[in-house]
């Protein structure tokens, strides 16, 4: 093993952690402050990399097509959360879980009737499609290397606007207590509406920014959405620096275990037993991390309520 | 009452008597969810088969009696009862993937209905479990994956690195492309299934540095990874091969530039040089305005194939016997866009398989233009394991 292949390969999981926070982060802020399991969080997801196809077809321009995927989507989040989700929060989780289950389905058919049940295109824009050479020699996509830089930054604004700001502290205080919160005088209304929609934007920026090196397709949600949960209950639910935490160790542990767990085995395994246990061990790795985690913490590694 | 049982009894004798001259088709197939893409494609080309043939199929009345099995076995199998019991088909077809098939069987078996395969064949089916009531129209589940084997002898490529993802058939078609394929094996991975992010396996196929990379991963996998092998500049000096529903045209239109340069391996190729096919791939992009894929092909040539032994058993599709023998040389006598084939005691295709390249065309489209014909009059492997002979 090179000290390339190394480094690349952490390059690789510091990667896909952040490609999994961009999901994270929405779904903690939902469930942490309103209570509210939200499973339709990987339908917004897929209606904002959808929106971002068509966006991108209509303009010509990726970064053109972007605001206006991140804005319709935060939009399509509000509406939804008037109309159907605020009913729900006093309810209990079966009942939110059911009812979002059903958006799921609901929206799932809905991509299907405006574009079609194959996968759509999205591309990288031209000048990101290849990869670059990083100091050192390593090749590396340079489309992956905007996704760190995206990932990094939506970390850095989330924790300014969540612990600098007036609007973060009203999120901090419902997130804590809402009742406390709500009778020192907070619309608690408005703030829901505004955090879904904040929610929904971000993960129209995770569906945009995902799309070019994912297919884009009907049912793109669920399967992420399982790994988003996973590093929000690591990370303590309702806790943006526990999702950014959460899902870089999820990122580094799936990747690690896929690319050093074979290799590991092959010193002292016969190759036969090596090849067969050493993907099956790396795909349960990360649920591992998370009983491991939750045994010692059973409230994440950064719970928001006390 | 008495008079309503009578009358329902008259219902149900009219019934059966329009049901003799009337041929009921069952289509369960996968038309929803991440994967019903496949299904859709089936279906379109069977129903322009039949809407070509004035709505019959050897000459009779044709219904098609369409359900969703939503990818879920028990599902299928449920719906395939209903067909059987409530609906009275007399065929199947439709069924797009393996395990689905697999749990339908048995109850196809029990009821000795016929069921022409237009998609999956499992090894399960047409070795030791052979059965005259099962005909595949498409292809042994193995074939694709022995031809791309065979392709990469054919190219002199030294040694290959081949990854599919951790469930049956990924094991299957690996074992496919290893029975022909001579050179070494860098390396067998298996991804994990719905894998998103496929970059430690690049990051380890770049350091292995080999003259190809075999790739099964079917669906939204396949989209991930041939986009991001493409990005990680991979491209320029490993040669990605696939076999063809990894890389027709329900993928090329959702990764675009990036196929260029790919190669696959199909039984069928957009521009056969047949009228047969010529008419196909004229009416299909008439009728859906899209370039049909080898699913939709599949889909066509079932149909067709239904028609030839319909008409050959004069519509007796209950003269199990003589409605068998029609059937299993229908693929000689019918003009399917494949050309004419001869099908194998086990119920599959003798047939030639192509390699395509991904190339783009005069009018700027990217289409898998065949550019050789790599294995010729291929057998199913487990043929030898069935008692029929």
């Amino acid at each position: 093993m090179s000290a390339t292949l190394f480094l690349e390969q952490g390059l690789n999981g510091l990667q896909f952690g952040l490609m999994l926070f961009l999901l994270a982060a929405g779904l903690t802020l939902v469930f942490g402050i309103m209570d509210m399991i939200n499973l339709a969080h990987g339908s917004l997801y897929m209606v904002g990399a959808y929106l971002m196809a068509s966006f991108v077809q209509a303009t010509g321009s990726f970064w053109l097509a972007l605001p206006l995927a991140l804005a319709a989507t935060g939009v399509v989040g509000a509406l939804l959360e008037l109309t159907l989700l605020r009913r729900l929060y006093a309810r209990d989780h079966l009942t939110q879980v059911l009812a979002t289950f059903a958006i799921i389905l609901i929206a799932n058919e809905a991509v299907r009737l405006v574009w079609g049940s194959q996968p759509i295109l999205l591309n990288a824009p031209p000048s990101l499609t290849g990869p670059v050479t990083l100091p050192g020699g390593m090749q590396y996509a340079s489309y992956r290397l905007l996704i760190i830089g995206v990932g990094v930054a939506v970390a850095v604004l989330l924790y300014f606007l969540v612990a600098k700001t007036r609007v973060g502290m009203l999120v901090r205080a419902g997130a804590s207590n809402r009742e406390m919160a709500r009778a020192m005088g907070v619309d608690i209304g408005r703030l829901f509406t505004g955090v879904f929609a904040l929610g929904a934007a971000l993960c129209a920026l995770a569906g945009a920014m995902l799309g070019p090196i994912l297919a884009v397709q009907v049912g793109m949600g669920e399967n992420i959405l399982i790994l988003a949960f996973v590093v929000i209950v690591i990370g303590g639910i309702g806790s943006i620096r526990g999702a950014l935490v959460g899902s870089l160790l999820v990122g580094i542990v799936d990747t690690g275990g896929r690319a050093f767990l074979p290799l590991l085995f092959g010193t002292f395994l016969p190759p036969q037993m090596a090849s067969a246990a050493g993907p099956a061990i790396a795909s349960v790795l990360i649920y591992l991390l998370m009983a491991v985690v939750l045994y010692f913490r059973p409230q994440g590694l950064f719970p928001a309520r006390g | 009452m008495k008079r309503f049982a009578g009358l329902a009894t008259a219902l149900l004798l009219a019934c059966n008597a329009q049901a003799a001259d009337q041929l009921k088709i069952g289509f369960l197939s996968t038309l929803s969810g991440p994967a019903g893409g496949i299904g859709v494609e089936i279906r379109d080309g069977f129903n322009l088969a039949l809407k070509l043939a004035g709505g019959k199929l050897g000459g009779m009345p044709t219904e098609v009696v369409i359900a969703d099995d939503t990818l879920n076995p028990d599902t299928g199998r449920q719906l395939a009862e209903r067909m059987l019991r409530r609906d009275r088909v007399n065929l199947m077809t439709g069924i797009v993937f393996s395990n689905v098939m697999l749990a339908v069987w048995p109850t196809l078996q029990q009821a000795k209905v016929f069921y022409v395969a237009p998609n999956a064949t499992p090894t399960a089916i047409t070795g030791k479990g052979c059965s005259p009531y099962f005909f595949s129209a498409s292809w042994p589940n193995e074939a694709h994956h022995e031809a791309a084997g065979e392709f990469a002898n054919s190219k002199g490529f030294k040694n290959a690195f081949l990854i599919a993802p951790n469930y049956p058939a990924g094991k299957d078609a690996l074992t496919g492309f290893k029975r022909m394929y001579k050179g070494a094996i860098v390396s067998e991975t298996y991804s994990k299934l719905n894998q998103l992010d496929y970059s430690a396996e690049l990051a380890q196929m770049r350091a292995a540095h080999p003259d190809a990379v075999y790739a099964f991963l079917p669906g939204g996998m396949g989209i991930n990874f041939i986009k991001q092998f493409v990005a990680a500049g991979l491209s320029k000096d490993t040669q990605l091969i696939v076999p063809g529903f990894a890389s027709d045209q329900d993928v090329v239109r959702a990764v675009g530039d990036p196929m260029l340069g790919l190669f696959d391996t199909s039984q069928w190729a957009y521009d056969l040089d047949n009228d047969a096919n010529r008419r196909f791939v004229n009416e299909f992009e008439k009728e859906y305005r899209r370039i049909p894929t080898l699913y939709a092909e599949q889909g066509y040539t079932a149909a067709l194939i239904i028609d030839q032994a319909v008409r050959d058993a004069k519509g007796k599709v209950e003269d199990e016997k003589a409605f068998h023998a029609a059937l299993m040389k229908a693929p000689e006598r019918a003009k399917t866009p494949r050309g004419k084939w001869k099908e194998a005691a086990n119920g599959t295709p003798i047939q030639d398989y192509y390699v395509r390249a991904l190339v783009k065309d005069r009018q700027g489209r990217i289409v898998n233009r065949k550019i050789a014909t790599i294995l010729h009059d291929h057998r199913d492997y487990w043929a030898k394991d069935c008692p029929m002979k």
